[in-house]
C-alpha cells in the first residue's frame, strides 16, 4: 500500500535520512525503531508532506505522492496521530473525534452559515460516526469532556480515536504507548493488532516489549540509514541491531560484526 | 417528540432566541429618548465589530489590531453608497460588509503565514496606514473633513413624523440579530470546530485534513465583513466619515470590548459593545463630578476607564460572560443541589468549567 523508495533527507550538514526504503501493506504491522535521533520522525514526516525529501520517492497504491501536503492525507485514507497527544484542548472529546471525521462532512459554508437541514443532518451523522469511534476504543463515557482535562492514558486512546474516525487504509502511529503505564500498554497492543485486521499500521515506538508483540516486520534505522530490517526474531537476533543500541562490547573484541 | 427534536436545531434556536430580543427592544426603543436610540445604534456597531473579532481572535486564534480599519472600509462604502448613489439601505449595509470581507480577504492572506507578535504588528499597521488613503485620495473620500452620511430615512408607512435615530436604532439591531445568528450558526457547525482546532494546535489540525492558512484566511474574512458592517451602521449613526473617526484607539476599542466582553463568545461581544459606548461616558461623567480643574479631570476619567477595565479582568479573566456563565452555575448548583445529587453536580462541573469556548457562544445568540 506504502512505499517508500531510498528516501533521503538532508537537514544542512546532517542526513536525517539516508536512502530509506520500506513498504507497508494492508492487515500488516510495520514497526519503525532506532535510537534516539535515527530518523524515526523525519520518516513520518515526510511521508505526511512536512518535510521533503532531497530525493526517493513515496508511493501510496502504486501513485507517486509527490508534493503531498499535510491536509491531502485523510483524504487519501492516511491517517497519523502525534507523539504526545496532539488533542486540541478547547474542543470536547467527542468535538475532538468529530474533526477526525471531516472529509466525510457534506454542508458547506453557506448552508453553514444559514443552519440549514443539510448541515444540521450532516453534524449528526458526523456525531454518530465519532461515537461510533469512541466505542470501538471505549471513551463514549468522556464525550462532553474537554480533552485534555482527561488521564493520560484516556487522552492517547482520544488521539487514536480522532486518527481512526476517518476509517484510514494507513495508520501512522507516532509512539502510542509512551507514558502509559504497563496494563495500559498491553491493552494498546491489543488495540493495535486489532487495527491491523482493517488496515496498514506503521508504529514508531522505544517499547521494546510492545514492538515485538504486535509488529509483524521492523525496521531498524540507525543515523538515518536502515540497518536492519526483517520480522521481530530476525531483527532482535540481528547483532548490528544491538550494537546500535547498546554500543559495541568491550571486552569482548570480534563479538560484534 | 417532534418539536423537541424541531428546538434542538440550532438555527431554529437561534431564531426564536433572536426574535424575541428583537421584539422586545423594538418596544424599547419606543419609551427611550432619541439620544437614547442613537446609543442603541452605537452599541450595535460594536456589538457586530465586536463579535467578528471575537470570532477571529477568541475562536480561530488570530490577533487583529486592525479592526478599526475594516469599519472604515465598511463606513466610507456606506457613505459612497447611500449618500452619493441612493441605493436601498439593505443592499448598501450588505456591499460594506462585502467591500470589508474584500479587504479582509487581502489581509488574511498575509496573515495566515504570520503568528502573534508579527501578526499584531501588520494589523497595527493597517489600522495606522489604511485611514491614511483618504487623505491621499481626497477628491473621492474627502480627505481629513471626511464624507457626510444621510440618516437613512424611515420607510414611509412609518409616516413622516417617524424618529429617524429611534428607526435607525430598529436598523441596526436588526443587523445585530442577523449577523450573530449567522455568526452562531457558524460556530455551532463543523467550520467553528475547525476555527477552534486550528487555534489550538495547527499541525494537528492538518493532520485531520484542515487546510490551515485558507481556514485562518476564511476566519478573517468573517471578521471582517462583521467589522464593515460595524463600521456601516457607526457611520450612519454618527452622520459624518473621516479618518478621526477610525484611528488606532478604535481598534484597541473593539478588541479591549472583545476580552472584557469574553473572548469567543458571542453574548459577550453585547457586553463588549455596551461597556465601549458607556464606560467611557460613565468615567467621564463621575470625574466631572468631582468638580476638580479640568486637566485632571480629563485624565481621571481616562484613569477610572483603565482602573474598571483591570477589575474587570482580575474579577472574571474569562470576560463580563464568563462572569454570568458563573453566575449561571453558582445559582443552579444552589437551587439544584440537594443532599442527594452533589455528586452529580461535582461530576458535571469541570465539564461546563473549562469549556467557555468550545460550547462558546454557539447557544447564546443575544
Amino acid at each position: 500500500m506504502l512505499k517508500v523508495t531510498e528516501a533521503t533527507v538532508r537537514f544542512g550538514g546532517l542526513t536525517a535520512l539516508d536512502s530509506v526504503s520500506l513498504s507497508v501493506d494492508a492487515g500488516e504491522v510495520l514497526g519503525v525503531i532506532g535510537p534516539n535521533g535515527a530518523g524515526k520522525t523525519t520518516l513520518f514526516n515526510v511521508i505526511c508532506g512536512f518535510v521533503r525529501p532531497n530525493s526517493g520517492t513515496i508511493e501510496m497504491d502504486g501513485r507517486r505522492l509527490a508534493r503531498i501536503r499535510p491536509h491531502q492525507l485523510a483524504g487519501l485514507g492516511v491517517a497519523r496521530t502525534l507523539q504526545g497527544v496532539g488533542l486540541w484542548p478547547g474542543l470536547t472529546v467527542l468535538e475532538n473525534v468529530m474533526v477526525g471525521l471531516r472529509h466525510q462532512a457534506r454542508a458547506g459554508l453557506v448552508s453553514a452559515l444559514l443552519g440549514l437541514p443539510r448541515s444540521d443532518r450532516s453534524e449528526v451523522d458526523l456525531r454518530a460516526s465519532a461515537l461510533e469511534a469512541m466505542e470501538r476504543l471505549g471513551i463514549t463515557d468522556v464525550a462532553g469532556r474537554p480533552a485534555t482535562s482527561l488521564p493520560y492514558g484516556i487522552q492517547k486512546r482520544v488521539s487514536l480515536a480522532r486518527a481512526l474516525a476517518g476509517s484510514p487504509r494507513l495508520l501512522l502511529l507516532d509512539e502510542p504507548a509512551s507514558g502509559l503505564s504497563s496494563a495500559e500498554m498491553t491493552e494498546m497492543g491489543e488495540i493495535i493488532t486489532g487495527l491491523a485486521q482493517d488496515m496498514a499500521v506503521m508504529l514508531v515506538e522505544h517499547h521494546m516489549d510492545l514492538v515485538m508483540s504486535v509488529c509483524h516486520r521492523i525496521t531498524v534505522l540507525d543515523f538515518g540509514r536502515v540497518i536492519a530490517a526483517g520480522s521481530p526474531a530476525e531483527v532482535r537476533d540481528n547483532p548490528s541491531v544491538t550494537a546500535a543500541y547498546l554500543g559495541n562490547a568491550v571486552d569482548a573484541p570480534g563479538a560484534s560484526a | 417528540m417532534l418539536s423537541a427534536g424541531f428546538l434542538r436545531r440550532p438555527l431554529v434556536r437561534h431564531l426564536v432566541i433572536a426574535v424575541v430580543l428583537v421584539v422586545v427592544l423594538f418596544l424599547v426603543t419606543g419609551i427611550l429618548s432619541s439620544y437614547n436610540n442613537f446609543q442603541i445604534a452605537l452599541i450595535a456597531s460594536y456589538v457586530i465589530a465586536v463579535a467578528g473579532l471575537s470570532l477571529l481572535t477568541g475562536l480561530n486564534g488570530q490577533i487583529s489590531l486592525g479592526h478599526g480599519a475594516f469599519m472604515a472600509v465598511g463606513a466610507y462604502t456606506t457613505a459612497l453608497l447611500e449618500t452619493h448613489q441612493h441605493w436601498p439601505l439593505a443592499l448598501v449595509l450588505a456591499l460594506s460588509a462585502v467591500t470589508a470581507a474584500a479587504a479582509g480577504l487581502v489581509t488574511g492572506l498575509g496573515a495566515a503565514r504570520l503568528r502573534g507578535p508579527y501578526l499584531a504588528g501588520a494589523t497595527l499597521a493597517l489600522a495606522v496606514g489604511l485611514p491614511e488613503l483618504t487623505i491621499k485620495f481626497t477628491s473621492t473620500l474627502g480627505g481629513e473633513s471626511g464624507l457626510p452620511v444621510n440618516p437613512p430615512p424611515p420607510v414611509s408607512f412609518l409616516g413622516a413624523s417617524f424618529d429617524p435615530n429611534r428607526y435607525l436604532a430598529w436598523v441596526s439591531i436588526l443587523c445585530v440579530a442577523v449577523t450573530l445568528v449567522l455568526l452562531a450558526n457558524l460556530v455551532t457547525s463543523r467550520f467553528g470546530r475547525d476555527f477552534r482546532a486550528v487555534r489550538d494546535d495547527e499541525i494537528a489540525a492538518s493532520l485531520s485534513g484542515i487546510r490551515v492558512a485558507g481556514n485562518q484566511v476564511l476566519a478573517f474574512v468573517v471578521s471582517a465583513a462583521c467589522a464593515g458592517l460595524g463600521g456601516a451602521i457607526y457611520a450612519l449613526a454618527t452622520g459624518i466619515v473621516n479618518p478621526a473617526g477610525f484611528t488606532l484607539v478604535l481598534s484597541i476599542a473593539i478588541l479591549t470590548g472583545t476580552v472584557i466582553g469574553g473572548l469567543g463568545t458571542l453574548a459577550g461581544a453585547v457586553w463588549g459593545g455596551i461597556l465601549l459606548v458607556y464606560l467611557p461616558r460613565w468615567s467621564e461623567s463621575l470625574s466631572n463630578g468631582f468638580k476638580l480643574n479640568k486637566v485632571v479631570s480629563s485624565n481621571l476619567s481616562l484613569g477610572l476607564y483603565g482602573v474598571v477595565l483591570i477589575v474587570v479582568i482580575l474579577a472574571f479573566p474569562a470576560g463580563l460572560q464568563g462572569g454570568v456563565r458563573q453566575a449561571g452555575r453558582a445559582l443552579r448548583s444552589r437551587f439544584m443541589s440537594g443532599p442527594g445529587s452533589s455528586g452529580s453536580t461535582g461530576a458535571a462541573a469541570p465539564a461546563g468549567v473549562s469549556t467557555p469556548v468550545a460550547s462558546g457562544g454557539g447557544g447564546e445568540t443575544s
